[in-house]
């Protein structure tokens, strides 16, 4: 076949497979000889023949190399298959696709990272991107929340970021359970503690769609600029080539045009959030 | 700009030397009001007085199930691309469904680029048809610009009476006309025909089938929104997606593999799919972005009368009026815009006419 089919697959390889809580599994993936080469933010269509495909964020920082990670949780055919698998098994790989953080843009800025439930899984991409090349950076605070206790992914990175002096790290819970020693409350309830200079800084939220407008409330009573709030939307793609429709919010495309935007663009569109 | 003349008892040898060379698909009569692009062998079995087809030409383009991809199981998890093409001619397609083949091949020209819809498009050749009068009720052709031909063909033809006159497009319509041996050059009494044709039609299609000005359609929508037109189609509209599947500028789809029965061996295949569906825009986390029918129904209107203007500069309206004829709860495409129109105050009699029902029927 002479022509490149735009849904031709790359053969992933499976180097490694960790249990992270009882819904999610990471997987760390080598294209052989070559670099995904991906911007924080981005994503991939895993492929799994015979049962289709699904968009996964990736979740490492372009700065690792040789490899990259995603982190699935368990919700359906794909990704339930994709659960099966171990190490060495492959997979196949369309991507990456999409506009991710604008890292020149946010270069030289301070950043407030904000991530509920799996929004952890794209922005942690960024905040490892970041910490890799600190020195470029201004200030940064990560605040994070989850349901409980139990769903928290990536304790060892947690707990490596708590302890830079260099970043400020938060996290609270919905709901605590007996061993839980840290806050208790929304996700909401950290911001307004945050210590910010409004002009320099960009906050960067990611999270369910619910979370998403009373996030923002907050971070406008601090008086950071629409345009230097930045989210990633999650809508449902099959093609990732801004020609299936599914992922379409108002006249734009989520696969193309995103899945990363500003509050300004995303207020514009209207229904987005 | 050339123009070539057919004689009416020549009509056959034209398709049989199209047939020679390719499949040959024209409009044929499927019993009472219907109509279907269909292969054919001779000349007789077209039916150039037809309202438009059940399904547009898309069907050629973007088939309704595609293989984008096989695989074999014993070869892990690689698939081997799938680029599918054949060589069809299109005979007699209408000025709405040219402008919707256009907005087609828009999108997937596209970068990134279509590679499989592309590799149907140039091996399609197009003769198109013009309609002298209306097909029914149903068409808005004149409100979206399509009751005359805007290019998107390889040879266009009209029906003189006792001739038929044929613009000559490109240079596949070129090689067309050469190696028939079919046609003879057009003489100035002929065009002078074809202007009068023209005249007539532009009485004919004086006005907008509805009262709005072409140009105001973007702001109409600007405004619409938050209409409680979309709370009345959010009752009558059943979500059975008729309305997407017969529209020729609706292309959404859906990928899905499919093993075959050895169980080794399979396929990854494109199916059209509709924003009408409920799951359409559903994600995992639960939730559904048009999770209402008003909102899909909105959402469908917005695609062919706002959202394309910015990107593409047109309206994915082709005014064929399929949408309104197919659809089980007979919601018709004029009907919401006149009832938008009204809501927003922006009727104006001198643009287009007020009833939506009375068009002159087709006289051929
Ligand atoms: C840009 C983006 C990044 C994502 N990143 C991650 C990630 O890093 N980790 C993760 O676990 N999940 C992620 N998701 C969600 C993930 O794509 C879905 O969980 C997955 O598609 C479900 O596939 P399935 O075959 O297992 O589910 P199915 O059995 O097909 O269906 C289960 C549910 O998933 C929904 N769904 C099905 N297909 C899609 C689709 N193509 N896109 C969105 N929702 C779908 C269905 O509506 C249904 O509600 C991301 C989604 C997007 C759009
Ligand atoms: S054809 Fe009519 S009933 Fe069916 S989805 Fe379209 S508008 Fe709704
Ligand atoms: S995922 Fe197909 S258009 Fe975006």
């Amino acid at each position: 076949m002479n022509t490149k089919s735009p849904y031709q697959i790359k053969i992933g390889k499976i180097l490694s497979v960790k249990q992270m809580t009882s819904m999610e599994k990471m997987f760390e993936i080598a294209l052989p000889g070559e670099d995904l080469s991906h911007a924080p933010g981005q994503f991939v269509e895993v492929s799994l023949l015979g049962i289709g495909e699904a968009p996964l964020s990736v979740s490492s920082s372009p700065t690792k190399q040789g490899s990259f990670e995603l982190v699935v949780r368990k919700v359906g055919k794909l990704t339930g298959a994709l659960h099966k698998l171990k190490a060495g098994d492959e997979v196949g790989i369309r991507g990456p696709f999409g506009q991710g953080f604008p890292v020149r843009i946010l270069e030289g800025n301070d950043l407030l990272f904000v991530a509920g439930g799996l929004g952890i899984v794209p922005l942690r991409s960024l905040i490892n991107f970041v910490i890799g090349n600190r020195k470029n950076f201004g200030k940064v605070d990560i605040l994070l929340g989850c349901r409980n206790p139990k769903e928290m992914l990536f304790h060892e990175e947690l707990a490596g970021w708590k302890e830079r002096l260099d970043v400020n790290f938060n996290c609270t819970v919905d709901k605590a359970d007996p061993d839980w020693k840290g806050n208790v409350g929304l996700i909401t309830s950290l911001i307004p503690g945050v210590t910010l200079d409004s002009e320099r800084t960009f906050a960067v939220v990611v999270g369910p769609p619910i979370m998403y407008k009373f996030v923002i409330m907050k971070l406008l009573d601090k008086n950071i600029p629409e345009r230097q709030i930045l989210i990633s939307l999650e809508r449902h793609m099959k093609c990732g080539l801004g020609k299936c429709g599914h992922c379409q919010i108002g006249n734009t495309y989520c696969c193309q045009d995103g899945p990363v935007f500003t509050y300004e663009k995303v207020k514009a569109i209207g229904g987005a959030i | 700009m050339q123009y070539n003349l057919l004689n009416k008892n020549q009509l056959n040898d034209l398709i049989s030397f199209l047939a020679r060379e390719q499949k040959v698909v024209a409009p044929v009569a499927q019993g009472l009001n219907n109509y279907a692009f269909t292969e054919i062998k001779n000349g007789i079995q077209a039916t150039l007085n037809y309202i438009p087809t059940t399904l547009p030409p898309k069907k050629y383009f973007m088939p309704q199930r595609e293989t984008l991809a096989t695989y074999d199981t014993t070869q892990g998890q690689n698939m081997d691309p799938v680029v599918e093409h054949e060589k069809v001619a299109l005979f007699g397609v209408h000025t709405c469904d040219l402008a919707g083949i256009q907005c087609l091949n828009m999108v997937f020209s596209e970068k990134p680029k279509d590679q499989n819809y592309l590799a149907r498009k140039n091996a399609i050749t197009i003769i198109g048809y013009e309609c002298n009068a209306y097909c029914d009720r149903f068409a808005s052709c004149r409100l979206v610009h399509n009751h005359t031909p805007n290019g998107g063909y390889d040879l266009f033809m009209t029906n003189l009476g006792d001739k038929f006159i044929l613009h000559v497009n490109t240079p596949a319509g070129e090689k067309i006309i050469e190696r028939s041996h079919l046609f003879s050059l057009a003489a100035k009494a002929d065009l002078a025909a074809l202007e009068r044709l023209r005249q007539k039609k532009r009485e004919i299609f004086e006005k907008n089938e509805i009262p709005i000005e072409h140009e105001k359609i973007p702001e109409l929508f600007d405004k619409s929104y938050q209409s409680k037109v979309w709370a009345d189609l959010d009752k009558r509209c059943v979500a059975c997606g008729n309305c997407t599947n017969v529209c020729p500028s609706c292309y959404c789809f859906d990928v899905i593999d499919e093993p075959n029965l050895d169980l080794t061996t399979g396929r990854r295949y494109r199916q059209w799919d509709s924003c009408q569906n409920e799951t359409f825009a559903k994600v995992a986390g639960g939730e559904n972005f048009r999770k209402e029918r008003g909102a899909r129904q909105r959402h469908r209107y917005y695609r062919k009368f706002r959202f394309p203007i910015e990107k593409f500069s047109r309206f994915f309206c082709t005014g064929c009026g399929r949408c309104s004829r197919a659809c089980m709860a007979k919601i018709d495409l004029k009907e919401t815009l006149v009832s938008l129109i009204k809501e927003q105050g922006m009727e104006n009699p001198n643009a287009g006419r007020q009833s939506t029902i009375a068009e002159k029927p087709a006289t051929f």
